[in-house]
C-alpha cells in the first residue's frame, strides 16, 4: 500500500481536437499539492484549452483528468472542485461585491451569519474590506480582479485556476497584483494553475513553469532551470531574449561561426553537423570585470545600434569574423557609460562558453 | 487559515442531471416549436401546391396553369413595379432624413426621430385611408394629383405613397444605424487635404453608408412585395400577388392555387433576405475597425436646408396621421365637417368593432408576454448553455438559429396560408388550434420572431461569456444565474422586445387575415371589412383606435422602463472611479 497522498492533479494523455484542428496533442502532467504552476506559451499554443479541460468547460477528445485521486474526466464543472478567475473578471455587474463573493456560498445553504463572516474574511484577505456594498463598476480593474479572486476562493476549493488574470490590467497594477496573488497563494497553500502568455509573469510567479507550443508541452521545470537550460530551441527563444547563431560543429564542443571558433561544453555532437547556438545577451563578460585578454571566446565588434531600455541597454553588435551575423549584447547603464559603448563605437567582450546552448539544425 | 480550509458539501449528482436536462431540453423544445409552427407549415404549403383541389397529387399542374394565366404575368410585374417604385421613393427620403439627424446640427433631433417612428404605431391601412381622404375622389387636395396628370389616387400612385409612409420608419432606423458608424479620422484626413464638402460626401459618407442603404432598400422592397392592406384599400384594380393569394384562398377557397402564388411571392422575399444577410455579414467587418466617432460641426446653410426638409417630412407624417384621426371625428367628409362620435359609436354598437378591438388588445398582450419570454429564453438556450459543445445536441444549434431567422424572409401572407394548409388538415392532431386565439398569438409571434431574436442575441452577446463558467465553478445551477444575473442585466432589451411584439400584433393583418374566426376578429382586420363595406369613417375610427392603443401602450412601456431602470439597474450608473 502506498502511503503517498495522491497528487493534486494528474493529466494523462490529454488530447483535444476542434474538428480537424488539433489543439492539444497528448499532454501528461502531474501537479503536486500546494504548487503554483504557470502554463505559458504563445497564443494558440493550447494553454487555455488545457485549463478549460481541467475546469470541465471543454471536454477532451482523449485522456484522463485525475483530481486528488478522483477521476473527473467526464464530470461537468459543477461536479469538480475548483475556483476560477478569468481575464475579464466576469463579476456579475448587477450584484454588489458582497453578493458576488457570496454567490456560491448561498447555494450551499449556509447560515446567513456564517456567509457574512466568510465574505468579510475574504474581502479582508484580498485587501478590500469596505467594498461589500459597492457594485463592480465602481471599482478599478485591479480591484475587480481581487474580488473575482475572493469569489473563486469563497468555497475554499482545493484547486485555483487563473486564466490570464492580469492581462487586462495596466503595467503598474499588473506588477502589484502579481506579488499579491503569489503571496496569497503561498499563505493559503492552495494548488494553483495560472495561464499566461507573458513569460516574465510566469518566471516571477511560478514554482514550476510549463512551456507549451502547438499543443505540446515543450519543457516543465522551475523558472530558473527553464531560463538557464532550455531543452528545445523554442523554449530558448520564447523565454527571455536570445541570440541565435548559425554554426558548424568542428568536434569536441567547438563550433565555427563565420571565420571564428567558439568553445562550449563538450556534448557529443559529431564534427561537421550544422547547428544553431543559443546565447542570452547577458552571457558575456565585459572589460569592467578585469582584463579580457587570455579569456576564451574573445570577440570584438562594431556597435551598430544601442537601445536604451531604462536600467540597461542592448547593443546590436556586428561581430568581427561572424560574416554578417550580429548579436545582442547586454550592458547595464553604468557599463555603457564607463566602457564608452555608443553607436558607431567598438566593443570587446568574451562569451561564457558554458552557457552556450547547442541545437542541431533539423 | 482554518476558515479557508472549511468546505461546503457538494450538491448531489442528481441535481446536475436535472440541470443538464433543463439546458438541453430547452433547446429541443425551441427547435420543435419552430419546426411545428414555422418549417412544417411552410413545407405543407409546398406539398399543397403540388395537389389539385381535391387533394390528389397533381405534380406541377397548378404551376403550369398559373404561369400560363395572364393574371400571373400581370400581378408579378405589378408587384415588382410597386415594390421597386416604393423603394426608389422611400429610401432617398429616409436617407436624407437620417443624414439630417446623424450628420448635421439641427435642433430637436430626438423629436424628429420620434415623429419618424409614428407610422409604426399604425396599421399600414391608415396611410391608405388618409391618402383617400386627402387625394381621393372627394379629396381636399385632389388638385395636387391633377398637377401630376393623374385622374385618381387609386392604383399604383396611391399605393406607393401609402406604402412609403408605412415603411419610412423602418428605412430611417436602418439608415440612422448605418450613418452612426463613421470614422471622424477619415473626415479629418480629407480636411487636411482641403477636400470640398460634396467630394467628402461622395467618397466617404456614401461608401460608408452603402451597407445601410442596401439593407434599407431591401427591407422596404420586401415590405412592399408582401404588403396586403395597402393595395387592398387604395389599389383599385391594380392587382398584386398578395391580393391574388387572398382572392384564391378567401374568395375561391382554392388552397392549392393560393399555395402556388404564395411560393411565387416567397421568391423575391427570400432573395432579398439572402442578399441582406450577405450585406450584414460584411458590415460586421466594418464595425470591428477601431474608429473615432464623427460628430458634426455647425454649418449654417446646410443645417437650415436640412431643418427645412425635416420639418416638411415631419409635417407630412403628422398630416397623414392627423387626416385619419380628423376623418374619424367628422360627419361626412368633406361636405359636413361638424364633430361627431358616430363613427365610433356605430362601429362599437353595430359592426362588432368593440369585440375586435378587445381581441386585438388581448392578442397583443399575449404576444408581448409570451413572445418576449419565449424569444429571450430561446436566445439564451442557443447562446449561453454551451449547446454547441454537446456531441448529442450540438447540431440543433445551427438548425435552430436558421429557423429563428427564417420568418424575416417569409411574407405574412405566405405564413398565413401555410398555417391554414397545415392546421386545417383533417389528419392534424393540432387541428383544434384552428380558429382559436392561440393560433393568432402563435402565428404573430412566429411572424415577428427574427427581429426579436436578434435583439435578444445582441443583448446576450454583450454579457461576459464566462458568467456561466463562473457559476458552474461555484456550483450554482445555470438557471439561477439566468434569473439573478442574465434577466436583470438584459431587462431593457426584454422590455424592447415586448413592446415590439405588442405594437406589431396590434397592427398586423397579413398572416392573421387567414386565421381569424368570427369570434377572434382583430381590429386591423375589421378596418378592412369596414372599408370594403364603404364605411370609411368607421374604418378611420378603428385605425385611430389602434394608433391610440399602440401609443398608450408604448407610453406605458416607456414608463415601465423609466420606473424599472433606476430600481433594477442602479449598477449601471456607477461610473468607475
Amino acid at each position: 500500500m502506498s502511503a503517498v497522498a495522491a497528487a493534486a492533479l494528474q493529466l494523462q494523455g490529454i488530447h483535444k481536437a476542434f474538428g480537424s484542428f488539433v489543439a492539444l496533442q497528448s499532454v501528461d502532467l502531474t501537479i503536486e499539492r500546494g504548487e503554483m504552476v504557470c502554463f505559458v506559451g504563445p497564443s494558440g499554443c493550447g494553454k487555455t484549452t488545457l485549463l478549460r479541460i481541467i475546469a470541465g468547460l471543454e471536454t477532451q477528445t482523449r485522456g484522463r483528468v485525475i483530481q486528488g485521486g478522483r477521476d473527473v474526466s467526464g464530470a461537468p464543472p459543477a461536479a469538480r472542485d475548483y475556483g476560477i478567475v478569468f481575464q475579464s473578471y466576469a463579476l456579475f455587474p448587477n450584484l454588489t461585491i458582497r453578493d458576488n463573493v457570496a454567490y456560491g456560498l448561498v447555494n450551499r445553504r449556509r447560515a446567513r451569519g456564517e456567509i457574512e463572516a466568510r465574505v468579510a474574511e475574504l474581502l479582508k484577505l484580498v485587501g478590500l474590506p469596505d467594498s461589500g456594498p459597492k457594485y463592480p463598476a465602481q471599482l478599478s480593474g485591479g480591484q475587480q480582479q481581487r474580488i473575482a479572486l475572493a469569489r473563486a476562493l469563497a468555497s475554499a476549493p482545493s484547486l485555483l485556476l487563473l486564466d490570464e488574470p492580469l492581462s487586462a490590467l495596466d503595467a503598474k497594477e499588473r506588477e502589484r497584483l502579481r506579488g499579491e496573488i503569489r503571496q496569497l497563494q503561498r499563505r493559503l497553500g492552495v494548488t494553483t494553475i495560472l495561464v499566461t502568455h507573458d513569460q516574465e509573469e510566469a518566471l516571477s510567479m511560478a514554482d514550476r513553469v510549463v512551456v507549451m507550443n502547438h499543443g505540446v508541452i515543450e519543457q516543465v521545470g522551475p523558472p530558473l532551470e527553464v531560463y538557464e537550460r532550455p531543452t528545445t530551441p523554442f523554449v530558448a527563444d520564447f523565454i527571455g531574449k536570445v541570440n541565435v547563431l548559425s554554426a558548424t560543429c568542428v568536434g569536441d564542443g567547438r563550433y565555427r561561426v563565420g571565420r571564428v571558433e567558439l568553445t562550449a561544453a563538450a556534448d557529443g555532437i559529431a564534427a561537421g553537423t550544422a547547428v544553431r547556438l543559443y546565447l542570452r545577451p547577458e552571457d558575456r563578460i565585459l572589460a569592467d570585470s578585469g582584463p579580457l585578454e587570455g579569456r576564451p571566446n574573445l570577440l570584438a565588434g562594431a556597435v551598430r545600434s544601442l537601445d536604451f531600455l531604462g536600467t540597461y541597454c542592448l547593443a546590436t553588435v556586428d561581430v568581427d569574423g561572424f560574416d554578417g551575423q550580429s548579436m545582442l549584447v547586454y550592458c547595464s547603464l553604468n557599463q555603457a557609460l564607463e566602457l564608452g559603448v555608443r553607436e558607431g563605437g567598438r566593443i570587446p567582450f568574451a562569451l561564457r562558453g558554458e552557457r552556450l546552448r547547442v541545437f542541431p539544425v533539423q | 487559515m482554518s476558515a479557508v480550509a472549511r468546505r461546503g458539501p457538494l450538491p448531489p449528482r442528481l441535481s446536475l442531471l436535472a440541470e443538464a436536462m433543463v439546458a438541453r431540453g430547452g433547446v429541443v423544445l425551441l427547435a420543435v416549436a419552430l419546426l411545428l409552427f414555422l418549417t412544417v407549415p411552410l413545407a405543407s404549403l409546398l406539398v399543397r401546391s403540388l395537389e389539385d383541389r381535391s387533394g390528389e397529387f397533381a405534380g406541377l399542374a397548378n404551376f403550369v396553369v398559373y404561369f400560363a394565366s395572364p393574371a400571373f404575368a400581370n400581378s408579378a410585374t405589378n408587384t415588382l413595379a410597386f415594390a421597386a417604385l416604393t423603394t426608389l421613393f422611400t429610401v432617398p427620403q429616409a436617407f436624407l432624413f437620417a443624414y439630417a439627424i446623424q450628420r448635421s446640427c439641427i435642433p430637436l433631433k430626438g423629436l424628429w426621430r420620434n415623429i419618424a417612428m409614428i407610422p409604426i404605431l399604425a396599421p399600414s391601412l391608415l396611410a391608405a385611408l388618409s391618402f383617400i381622404y386627402l387625394f381621393g375622389n372627394q379629396g381636399w387636395l385632389k388638385f395636387v394629383i391633377e398637377w401630376f396628370g393623374l385622374k385618381t389616387i387609386y392604383g399604383l400612385p396611391g399605393m406607393v405613397v401609402a406604402m412609403s409612409f408605412a415603411s419610412f420608419p423602418h428605412a430611417v432606423m436602418i439608415l440612422l444605424a448605418g450613418l452612426a458608424l463613421s470614422d471622424a479620422r477619415l473626415y479629418e484626413a480629407a480636411d487636411s487635404m482641403a477636400t470640398p464638402g460634396w467630394r467628402k460626401f461622395l467618397t466617404i459618407t456614401l461608401p460608408g453608408a452603402r451597407y445601410g442603404l442596401i439593407s434599407a432598400a431591401l427591407v422596404v422592397f420586401t415590405m412592399a412585395v408582401s404588403e396586403f392592406g395597402v393595395p387592398k384599400v387604395i389599389g383599385g384594380n391594380y392587382s398584386v400577388l398578395a391580393i391574388d393569394i387572398y382572392k384564391q384562398v378567401v374568395g375561391q377557397q382554392n388552397f392549392s392555387m393560393g399555395a402556388v402564388v404564395g411560393l411565387v411571392l416567397l421568391v423575391p422575399a427570400v432573395l432579398a433576405f439572402v442578399i441582406d444577410s450577405a450585406v450584414r455579414r460584411r458590415q460586421k467587418a466594418l464595425l470591428t475597425a477601431r474608429s473615432v466617432p464623427y460628430s458634426p460641426r455647425p454649418e449654417r446653410l446646410r443645417d437650415a436646408l436640412l431643418l427645412l426638409y425635416v420639418l416638411a417630412v415631419s409635417a407630412v407624417l403628422l398630416l397623414v396621421l392627423g387626416m385619419a384621426v380628423f376623418g374619424s371625428f367628422v360627419k361626412v367628409w368633406p361636405y359636413n365637417l361638424s364633430f361627431t362620435l358616430n363613427h365610433y359609436t356605430y362601429g362599437f354598437e353595430e359592426a362588432g368593432v368593440e369585440g375586435a378591438w378587445r381581441n386585438s388588445v388581448v392578442m397583443a398582450a399575449c404576444c408581448a408576454v409570451i413572445g418576449a419570454a419565449v424569444t429571450f429564453a430561446g436566445a439564451y438556450w442557443l447562446e449561453k448553455t454551451g449547446i454547441e459543445k454537446s456531441a448529442a445536441f450540438g447540431w440543433l444549434r445551427p438548425l435552430t438559429q436558421m429557423q429563428a431567422m427564417m420568418p424575416m424572409a417569409v411574407p405574412g401572407m405566405v405564413l398565413g396560408i401555410g398555417y391554414i394548409v397545415f392546421f386545417n388538415h383533417p389528419a392534424n392532431p393540432l387541428g383544434f388550434l384552428y380558429g382559436t386565439m392561440s393560433i393568432l398569438v402563435i402565428s404573430t409571434i412566429v411572424h415577428f420572431y427574427s427581429s426579436s431574436h436578434l435583439t435578444a442575441v445582441t443583448a446576450l452577446k454583450a454579457l461576459d461569456n464566462e458568467f456561466e463558467s463562473v457559476s458552474a465553478s461555484l456550483k450554482v445551477p445555470f438557471y439561477r444565474t439566468f434569473w439573478r444575473v442574465t434577466v436583470p442585466v438584459c431587462l431593457p432589451s426584454l422590455v424592447d422586445i415586448s413592446r415590439y411584439y405588442f405594437v406589431n400584433a396590434m397592427t398586423t393583418i397579413s398572416a392573421v387575415v387567414f386565421l381569424y374566426s368570427p369570434k377572434t376578429t382583430l381590429a386591423a382586420i375589421s378596418i378592412l371589412h369596414l372599408d370594403e363595406a364603404g364605411n370609411v369613417g368607421a374604418a378611420a375610427a378603428m385605425a385611430t383606435l389602434i394608433v391610440a392603443t399602440s401609443a398608450a401602450v408604448t407610453a406605458v412601456f416607456f414608463f415601465i422602463e423609466w420606473w424599472l431602470v433606476p430600481r433594477t439597474q442602479a449598477w449601471r450608473r456607477s461610473a468607475p472611479r
